[in-house]
């Protein structure tokens, strides 16, 4: 029964976003408005109701999976009785249909809070908006009932589930998927209120400022999602790396790079009523690289632990939405765009042109990540050659331009808006005589280091004092969160870019086959092999090796497993990782070569950390810049 | 600037950007794409000595030897007729064995495969789509003989 209410609630959902669409499509053409019948209302009604209803279809899902209620077929290809309960909620989403359902959750629930919050925004651009979301949700909502229907039922029932990938057996699965999610889906709210503000021509400041806290929040969502998966692929993989540039890392990647365009060309839009049609542009094209990252993910054309299930029907079922969607909004911008109202003007330097040189720079490092993650899929539909894109293509592509970005933002906040008048030098001295300093230190105590890291340290060295400038010779308790948010954020990509350039430099690592009592040297640590026993989990078992690690000053004891699980069989590598102020000692154990000895794979790296602490510190900027506006939207409200 | 100038201005920076990301982008990937080959492709010498590239076959049965030091193995990829000596230091995934399938990552170099990696197989039904064909016809093989 509960199977059947949460898929009768998703075509009632379904049923309501055509009649949203319908209805505002009747609304802007003033087809059956009269002193009876709100329209606009009955949109916004009809759009919360919407929101409600995928809420309870995910609640119901999440219910079976808790139930393990094995005559649902989704539970019975997914889960497991003798599963802990964390992972059988997260399970709910840890596979294609529910992943797909929590998706198009999210999208109705924007829609409600959309419906609900927006007051400040114009009457007409607000329905229109709702109108393209409603639209949008159709189509997601048919691709589930029609190819990815979550609450099928199977019969008979099976006795036991097949189980959860144990890679998927993670804390990492409970937050990084709705994470990721509420970011992505978050970006849809962008791209209808541009759709709805070309449609009725209302391109302004007050769509600016309703548009921003959805892209300010779709953001750090995005940034907190990206960051958590790469420090889970990080532990989870056991292969050392935090980044591998797999075409599903770039899938969230993409929209991450157009959301951070977007943050800033609407704030220009906000504050100045400039970049009109680019701001609308960079919209439709935030959401859809969501809308291509979900179809490179979940259509399975990608080999990847994210592509659960191989369907052709439903790629192409992914890639007709796609091709709709983005062809519409293009179509509509191409018809609207020349009748938008030009901009007030701005000076060659000044601050709207720093933004737009971010703008531009962002651009292209999408366009390169998008090439590239793209370029097999277009090589092999044209040749039948298979080919694959990876780390060198992507780093010596796009990380010179992403590091003369991450130089640049350390000038373009100290610039005033329209025109600035004052030569910068003075402002830049200090940062400036630190990178230097950083450049010879590399020089001369570390020659044998690449140019990239090297020159990522020199940004580094660079943007860190420069991004905390804004905060100078004003009183701290008068200036606004916002700039505060601002500071912290660019200091963040100040030291993520610190933590990767001292990573891919200084890491050290070993990789050796030994018995136990012997020792192996890595960096400054000696790692001794006390021996391997057995282990026993809830639903696996393990062998464990104990290492006791030491550099002069105590011991440290790290215990690296290999687990076994039976549903389904796999093995899995769980790296043992000790954190320190200095670094991190990762080790990975590996197998036995029949001989008594074990292979240990140790690494050191120093200062790794700083990569997750530098992407935490870019997710607080932004929620203080949306917690600020919002605290000073309220109380303008307030004392008005 | 002129305003009605401001605009036409950014509609040119913009296009030009996104053309200089197109160009970077294929000057990029000109020689920096891996290519998937198989061993009857590197028998009929397509994949080039030290070039960056993936090697996809079968790990054929019997062939897997490991070195002294414990970490270097070495094992013969299988397609057909076709074999490719793989050499590869590194922990290998835990679905590694002989007689199923692989992919490797790494360079042509003399006569030998050096693997950089071997990739992992995330679970049990999980077949690398570039394998799929290969694979499928594998198991009709042994069906048929049985």
């Amino acid at each position: 029964m509960i199977a059947e209410a949460g898929l009768a609630a998703l075509w009632l959902a379904a049923a309501l976003s055509l009649l949203q669409l319908l209805l505002t499509v009747g609304h802007l053409r003033a087809l059956f408005d009269s002193e009876r019948f709100d329209a606009a209302r009955a949109i916004r009604g009809v759009a919360i109701v919407q929101g409600a209803l995928t809420l309870t279809a995910f609640a119901m899902l999440v219910i079976v999976f808790v139930r393990t209620d094995l005559s649902v077929a989704l539970v019975a290809a997914n889960s497991h009785n003798a599963k802990p309960l964390i992972y059988k909620i997260a399970g709910a989403w840890g596979n294609h249909e529910g992943s797909m359902l929590l998706w198009v959750t999210v999208l109705g629930f924007a829609g409600a809070v959309l419906a609900m919050a927006s007051r400040r925004l114009g009457q007409r651009t607000l329905i229109a908006a709702l109108g393209a979301q409603g639209g949008l949700a159709l189509g997601f909502y048919a691709f589930l009932l029609l190819a990815s229907n979550p609450f099928a039922r199977l019969d008979p029932a099976p006795l036991e589930g097949r189980g959860l990938n144990p890679l998927l057996q993670d804390p990492g699965l409970a937050f990084h998927p709705p994470t990721l999610y509420l970011g992505y889906v978050g970006l849809s709210v962008a791209f209808s209120l541009a759709v709805g503000a070309l449609i009725t021509g209302e391109v302004d400041r007050a769509l600016g400022r309703a548009m921003r806290p959805w892209v300010l929040g779709a953001w750090v969502l995005l940034t907190l999602g990206i960051t958590a998966g790469s420090y889970w692929a990080y532990y989870e993989l056991g292969w050392g790396g935090w980044w591998f540039w797999d075409p599903v890392e770039n899938a969230s990647l993409m929209p991450w790079l157009a959301a951070t365009a977007l943050l800033h060309s609407v704030t220009v839009l906000a504050s100045r009523g400039a970049l009109r049609a680019w701001t609308m542009m960079l919209a439709m094209i935030a959401f859809s690289m969501s809308m291509v990252g979900t179809f490179l993910v979940r259509s399975g054309i990608l080999t990847s632990v994210h592509s659960f299930a191989v369907d052709p029907s439903r790629g192409t079922f992914l890639l007709a939405l796609l091709g709709l969607y983005v062809g519409a909004a293009f179509a509509l911008f191409a018809l609207r765009t020349a009748r938008l109202k030009e901009g007030p003007p701005f000076e060659l330097v000044s601050r709207e042109s720093a933004l737009v040189a971010n703008n531009l720079l962002l651009t292209v490092i999408l366009g390169i990540v998008f090439f590239g993650t793209l370029y097999p899929l277009f090589v092999e539909a044209a040749t039948g050659d298979k080919l694959s894109v990876g780390p060198p293509y992507f780093n010596t592509v796009a990380g010179p331009i992403a590091l003369i970005l991450a130089a640049l933002v350390a000038v373009g906040p100290l610039l005033s808006w329209r025109r600035e008048a004052r030569p910068l030098f003075k402002q830049l001295t200090v940062p400036a005589l630190f990178a230097a300093t950083a450049l010879a230190v590399s020089l001369f105590a570390t020659p044998q280091i690449g140019w990239l890291p090297r020159l990522g340290l020199v940004v580094a060295a660079w943007l860190a004092p420069a991004s905390l400038l804004p905060l100078l010779r004003r009183n701290p308790w008068r200036t606004p969160i916002a700039t505060w948010g601002m500071a912290i954020a660019h200091f963040g990509v100040a030291v993520a870019i610190a933590g990767m350039a001292v990573d891919s430099a200084f890491t050290r690592e070993k990789l050796a086959a030994v018995r136990p009592g012997e020792t192996l040297g890595v960096g400054p640590w000696l790692v001794r092999l006390q021996g391997v026993t057995p282990a026993v989990g809830p639903n696996w078992t393990a062998i464990e090796a104990e290492l006791r690690a030491s550099r002069g000053d105590g011991v440290l004891v790290l215990k690296p497993q290999t687990r076994f699980f039976t549903d389904p069989p796999t093995e899995t590598n769980e790296a043992a990782i000790d954190t320190m102020l200095r670094g991190q000692l990762y080790t990975v154990l590996g197998k036995p070569d029949g001989e008594g000895r074990w292979q240990l794979r140790l690494w050191w790296k120093p200062f790794v950390t700083l990569i997750w602490l530098g992407g935490a510190l870019i997710a607080l900027g932004g929620l203080l810049a949306l917690a600020g506006r919002a605290w000073r939207g309220w109380r303008k409200e307030r004392f008005a | 600037m002129k305003p009605k100038n401001q605009r036409l201005i950014l509609v040119v920076i913009a296009l030009a950007s996104v053309l200089a990301a197109v160009l970077l982008a294929m000057w990029g990937l000109k020689d920096r794409a891996a290519y998937f080959y198989t061993p009857a492709d590197v028998a009929a010498g397509r994949a080039a000595e030290g070039k960056a590239m993936r090697l996809g076959g079968m790990v054929q049965p019997g062939s897997l030897r490991r070195e002294a030091d414990g970490v270097t193995i070495r094992f013969l990829v299988a397609d057909g007729d076709a074999r490719t000596p793989v050499a590869y230091r590194g922990i290998v995934p835990d679905l590694f064995r002989e007689g199923s399938g692989v992919v490797a990552e790494g360079r042509m170099s003399d006569g030998t495969f050096v693997a950089d990696n071997i990739l992992a197989k995330h679970d049990e039904r999980y077949m690398p789509p570039q394998l799929g064909n290969q694979a499928a016809e594998h198991k009709a093989g042994k069906t048929l003989k049985q």
